[in-house]
């Protein structure tokens, strides 16, 4: 009754009771889906987010001018050049991250529904702030990790998601390694009734608008101008759609939206033997490749997570110089926080060098930090799984083997990842779901639509790509 | 040495056997068992290292080996890291020239 096979079979029954949505009514055409539609039909506005939110005291988290590392990262720059760079600090959330935006959609809506608790399969931040919000409406809470290797060795950082989510009285599953861990999910979710507090819901990403909403207002008031760049950490792409959205909604339709993950290629996230070799749990190109390109894959059948809608441009950075960043933003700013958002701090303090001096960068999150997640903890580790730790040029990098922390902050650069490589791998993920060889001459005039929105390629562009894929 | 009912404990079982994965898991993952620990408060006196029964924090009745008593949280920092040490110095060092050059 209960084997793997078995309780994945059930995998779209499970879903919908868990979820309350019936994915079904947005298809369209052959492969295509009413994307505003679903968001729409949540009936939440964004006065609703808000106000839900601010009932729970999410949101509303300063934005920091980073005056000190803005002036170094100027000196660096061409005379003219250097933006000033602010951070949001989510940190000030309840649970310590920008995921109770998220969570209180979540739990709002279970509430709402009446499911008598709520479950994430995570274990980064959204399970801490899933059990966090499920306290404020006095609901159960069940937390499903990935936490340790065969060798029995908890990841540190995880090890810290574990205690704040005990802390806050939810039950923990701890895994080892696997993808298996949503079969132990769907178990969950069918044997207790809870609601599946999914990341990629439409709630759960319409709960991120209210983040670029703010940082809009916040930057005027304090500047008087709009953003020029926001620069969003890049995991599932729910983070990014969200503030990106609600960056446009609020009026910033120039702003540039940049995803910035750490270069984790190379390592395998559903390896045991590499688990323990990462010194990032999320934020990292093993997520974020994947789910931009196929932002299909999360656990439920329309992810509301899609970031290749938005990104204008997508970078990575390497362990070593998000450690650097995390070192400098204490030292400089006084401010100690986590890997999250000091992911995008690396990636900011490479590209304001390339930004006019009177513009505006905004690092859009930071997280807390403490044991388990703190640059030390996390060194700690590798050096302990046998990765060689050392100053020097941070090209050195190669995630799994060795961890190269900048001799001087002039080594720290971003690394492209081409949007045209994105675009092409999206399409052929998108096609794979159907029979279609022929590519552009059996789509429906509603899948070219589609395409074109989730890629942003205008029809010429689209139809290049599709003829180049149907022949590889 | 027994452990009273009602005492915080963690237990753990096997999943999926080695072998016996999900398909298209890598090798090394593969080749060992899925594993889960699960804490709760012991719904009857047992051992350490034999099958008891706890009802987890959601309310659920779960079974698996008695493996740790009142678990301590282990996670923290450890020693400092020297690879980090030159960031601080080398960037106030930058500032207070940039504060000089300024006046």
């Amino acid at each position: 009754m209960n084997s793997y096979q078995e309780v994945m079979a059930r995998k779209s029954e499970i879903m919908r009771s868990s979820v309350g949505i019936d994915y079904g009514k947005y298809a369209r055409g052959r492969l295509a889906f009413d994307y505003e539609g679903m968001l729409a039909d949540t009936g939440y506005a964004i006065d609703d987010i808000r106000r839900i939110q601010r009932q729970v005291a999410v949101g509303n988290t300063p934005l920091v001018e980073l005056k000190n590392l803005s002036a170094i990262a100027r000196s660096l720059a061409r005379p003219g050049m250097g933006a000033r760079i602010f951070v949001k600090d989510e940190a000030a959330n309840p649970s310590g991250s920008y995921k109770d935006r998220r969570a209180s959609m979540s739990a709002y809506e279970a509430c709402r529904l009446g499911y008598p608790g709520i479950a994430a399969a995570s274990s980064g931040n959204y399970g801490a702030a899933v059990a966090s919000q499920a306290c404020k409406y006095g609901l159960g809470s069940i937390i499903v990790q990935e936490s340790f290797d065969s060798r029995g060795i908890e990841q540190p950082e995880i090890a810290e998601k574990t205690r704040a989510c005990e802390s806050y009285g939810a039950e923990v599953l701890r895994l080892s390694v696997g993808p298996e861990l949503f079969y132990q999910f769907l178990l969950a979710l069918e044997e207790t009734g809870y609601y599946n507090a999914s990341l990629y819901t439409p709630q759960a990403i319409l709960g991120v608008e209210s983040l670029g909403w703010e940082i809009v207002e916040q930057v005027e008031e304090l500047t008087g101008k709009r953003p020029h760049t926001v620069i969003a950490t890049n995991a599932g792409g729910g983070n990014l759609t969200g503030t990106a959205r609600g960056l446009k909604a609020a009026g910033a339709e120039e702003c540039s939206i940049v995803g910035a993950s750490v270069d984790l290629q190379g390592l395998h996230m559903a390896s045991d033997r590499d688990f323990n070799r990462k010194s990032f749990t999320t934020g990292h190109t093993g997520f974020s490749i994947p789910f931009t390109t196929w932002p299909d894959r999360s656990d439920v059948p329309r992810s509301a997570a899609r970031p290749l809608r938005y990104m204008d441009r997508f970078v990575t950075v390497s362990q070593g110089e998000v450690f650097y960043m995390t070192q400098a933003l204490a030292e400089m700013e006084g401010m100690e926080r986590g890997p999250a958002g000091n992911t995008s701090l690396a990636a900011a303090f490479a590209m304001a060098q390339q930004i006019p001096e009177d513009e505006i960068l905004v690092v859009q999150e930071t997280e807390y930090t403490g044991a388990g997640k703190h640059p030390i903890a996390q060194l700690n580790l590798a050096k302990s799984m046998g990765i060689e730790v050392y100053r020097g040029n941070p090209e050195e990098n190669l995630p799994g083997r060795r961890i190269v922390i900048p001799a001087d902050p002039r080594q720290i650069q971003v690394r492209d990842i081409p949007i045209s490589r994105l675009q092409h791998s999206y399409l052929k993920h998108a096609l794979e779901g159907t029979d279609i060889n022929t590519a552009g001459r059996e789509l429906e005039t509603q899948d070219i639509d589609f395409l074109m929105a989730e890629t942003r390629l205008d029809q010429a562009g689209l139809m290049d790509a599709l003829e180049i894929i149907s022949h590889e | 040495m027994t452990v009273k009912a009602g005492t915080l404990v963690d237990i753990h079982m096997v999943l999926l056997p080695r072998g016996q994965r999900a398909p298209r898991v890598p090798e090394d993952t593969a080749a060992v068992d899925l594993e889960m620990k699960v804490k709760g408060e012991l719904l009857h006196d047992g051992e350490k290292g034999s099958i008891v029964r706890i009802r987890t924090a959601a309310g659920r009745t779960m079974e698996g080996t008695l493996t740790a008593v009142n678990p301590e949280y282990s996670h923290g920092f450890g020693a400092p890291v020297p690879e980090l040490g030159h960031v601080g110095p080398q960037l106030r060092e930058r500032l207070a020239q940039l504060r000089k050059e300024e006046k």
